[in-house]
């Protein structure tokens, strides 16, 4: 550690005003409050207000709420793997399975996503944020587990620079960035991100007998639009003879299923919330309400009826798809999220009701909470500003002049 | 009316390409660009740039149309009355777009089918009117002339420049020619750029690129 610091404070004179790389200064400060903490704060004596939190704890507070849907993730990678070729395996050669596929992913956001805000940086001459801390690890959550590292590269990039930097940089942004470079992909590349793509399969391997990729909402979906079927039969008959009871509501909840490598698991996820919540760091209120939003509409479809898809128990939806993942982590992004607590409500709770929607009414997506996160993000200052103009009016009333 | 005599006395020694004349040319180019400055006749920005070729076809028919309904509105501009001027100026962008649809129609029928609609809808494309309005009407014949080349011009610019990211980008070509299969690479189209969303991006890219370059600001 000493030596690092020493090479730091040799090196240091080169970036500072007049040094030759005085233009790489605040990519050589990014690193040096990585790794030390900076000799600037304040001193022991006088009174100022005095937090242990700031940005970068908080986002650290974050990853580690991600941490158990990560860990999952991995090992459900390699689990799937061996459901799907019909093996048996032991923990560890699927973790190893799951960390092959996974690792490369978190390493290739990270580095495009931060060589980006360095760039940024630089040209900006404003010090690198931490804003791509949690969107680095977010990133890799939400992809297919073999997903092509140049397209996760890509997408990173993207959302970077269009999705971040184009609005001024962290802070500044309306959509979610990890949402955004998802986006990127589902219409730049649907190949790869949509249909049955959520287990990793080699090249040439063979599939178990009677196998099938189909996500549980592609299976209820395809429930919805033959006649007669029964949404909850398909599922719980889904995987019959390699895999059983893969789509049983218990094993949706625990997240024994494909899907992208982070959101399959709705208790890892509830974890996670857990984690935010309890340290303060996400809104409980948006995550209630977009689950209660989900709930709601699923009841309501349910009375209103159609076809089986549509008669599916409102509680699959909360389980289904990354209905939890997105409420966790996505809605709560606290700066493309509502800011008033009212709004909050409202902002969760519309995200719920459009999921639903999406998946049940538009057979284009299956999946429906990336675009109704990233559609309510675009909201999120108008109904802000209706709460705001709403709380003028009723505190004018009071008023007495 | 005042202005406009006063406008018409100094013209009178004024050199065909003179400074003021030069500005009719350029400014549409880059400083007071119709896509992305003025923001105008952007759907038809999005719809025709999937590829180059139709783009290119466009930008040629829109800028025949604004130059010949620029000229005849600036000729008869003292003999229009005012408060019927819009159906007049409509009625001359009409003669014109038809002209132009029925020379596509004869002579590059497969691209004319490829732009269906958008030549016809040239009639309502805010760079024409307001071209009209802002310039034919005040100007005579040879400046409304420049200024309807200037501005067929910078949208030709925009479209071009917004049709090669989105054909190259989408689906790996240059004008149709495959570039990444002629040097032997496989090349995975990028779907988003042949969605309009694409091109909103594309021309919010440009736009980005352009204002840093000349330090424009909104006011």
């Amino acid at each position: 550690m000493k030596f690092l610091r020493n090479q730091l404070d040799k090196a240091k004179h080169n970036f500072e005003k007049g040094g030759k790389w005085e233009k790489f200064y605040y990519a050589f400060e990014a690193i040096d409050t990585f790794l030390f903490a900076p000799n600037t704060t304040n001193g022991l004596r006088g009174a100022q207000v005095r937090d242990a939190v700031d940005l970068k704890r908080l986002m650290m507070t974050v990853i580690i709420a991600m941490v158990p849907c990560l860990l999952f993730g991995i090992y459900n990678v390699g689990h799937q793997h061996f459901l799907a070729l019909g093996q048996e395996a032991v923990l560890s050669e699927k973790i190893m399975i799951g960390l092959i596929q996974v690792v490369p992913i978190i390493i290739v956001s990270y580095a495009t996503g931060l060589g980006v805000e360095f760039i940024f940086s630089i040209i900006r001459r404003h010090p690198v944020n931490e804003g791509f801390l949690v969107s680095g690890m977010l990133i890799p959550l939400v992809m297919p587990p073999d997903i092509p590292l140049w397209q996760v590269a890509v997408a990173t990039i993207f959302a970077v620079i269009i999705g971040k930097e184009a609005f001024g940089g962290t802070g500044m942004n309306i959509l979610n960035v990890a949402l955004t470079a998802r986006a990127f992909l589902y219409f730049a590349y649907p190949v790869n991100i949509a249909g049955e793509v959520w287990t990793y399969l080699p090249d040439k391997a063979q599939a178990v007998a009677g196998y099938s990729g189909a996500t549980p909402l592609a299976v209820a979906a395809q429930a919805g639009s033959t006649s007669g079927a029964n949404a909850v039969e398909a599922l719980n008959s889904f995987g019959a003879g390699w895999a059983d009871n893969l789509y049983s509501f218990w094993n949706l909840f625990v997240g024994f299923i494909p899907g992208c490598i982070g959101e399959t698991s709705t208790l890892m996820c509830l974890i996670g919330g857990l984690i935010l919540i309890v340290t303060g760091t996400g809104s409980w209120k948006i995550i209630v309400s977009v689950f209660a939003g989900a709930f709601g509409m699923g009841l309501f479809i349910n009375a209103i009826g159609g076809n089986p898809f549509v008669e599916l128990p409102a509680q699959y939806h909360l389980v289904m798809g990354g209905l939890a993942f997105g409420a966790v982590f996505m809605a709560t992004d606290p700066v493309t999220a509502t800011q008033t607590e009212t709004g909050k409500w409202v902002y969760g709770f519309l995200i719920g009701i459009l999921t639903v929607l999406i998946r049940v009414f538009n057979p284009a997506y299956p999946e429906g909470i990336m675009l109704a996160i990233l559609l309510m993000n675009v909201f999120a200052p108008l109904i802000d500003y209706f709460v705001v103009s709403a709380n003028k009016k009723r505190r004018l009333k009071r008023a007495t002049v | 009316m005042s202005t406009e005599v006063a406008e018409v006395e100094v013209k009178k020694s004024e050199p065909l390409f003179s400074k003021r004349n030069k500005k009719l040319i350029s400014n549409p180019l880059d400083i007071d660009n119709p896509i992305t400055v003025q923001v105008l006749g952007i759907c038809s920005a999005l719809a025709v740039t999937t590829q180059m070729k139709p783009a290119l076809v466009m930008t040629l028919a829109l800028s025949v149309v604004t130059i010949s309904s620029n000229v005849l509105i600036s000729a008869m501009r003292n003999a229009i009355p005012s408060r019927i001027r819009i159906i007049v100026q409509l009625a001359v962008v009409s003669l014109s777009v038809i002209l132009v649809d029925q020379v596509l129609k004869a002579y590059v029928y497969e691209v004319s089918k490829q732009l269906s609609v958008f030549v016809g809808l040239i009639i309502t494309n805010c760079i024409v009117m307001g071209r009209l309005e802002a310039f034919a009407m005040g100007n005579k014949p040879w400046p409304s002339f420049l200024d309807g080349l200037g501005n067929g011009l910078g949208y030709g610019l925009i479209l071009m420049v917004v049709a090669f990211f989105r054909e190259f980008l989408g689906s790996g070509a240059i004008f149709g020619f495959k570039v990444f299969e002629a040097i032997g690479l496989h090349y995975q189209g990028n779907g988003l750029m042949l969605l309009p969303a694409g091109a909103c991006v594309v021309v919010g890219v440009v736009i980005w690129v352009q204002r840093s370059l000349n330090g424009y600001r909104e006011h």
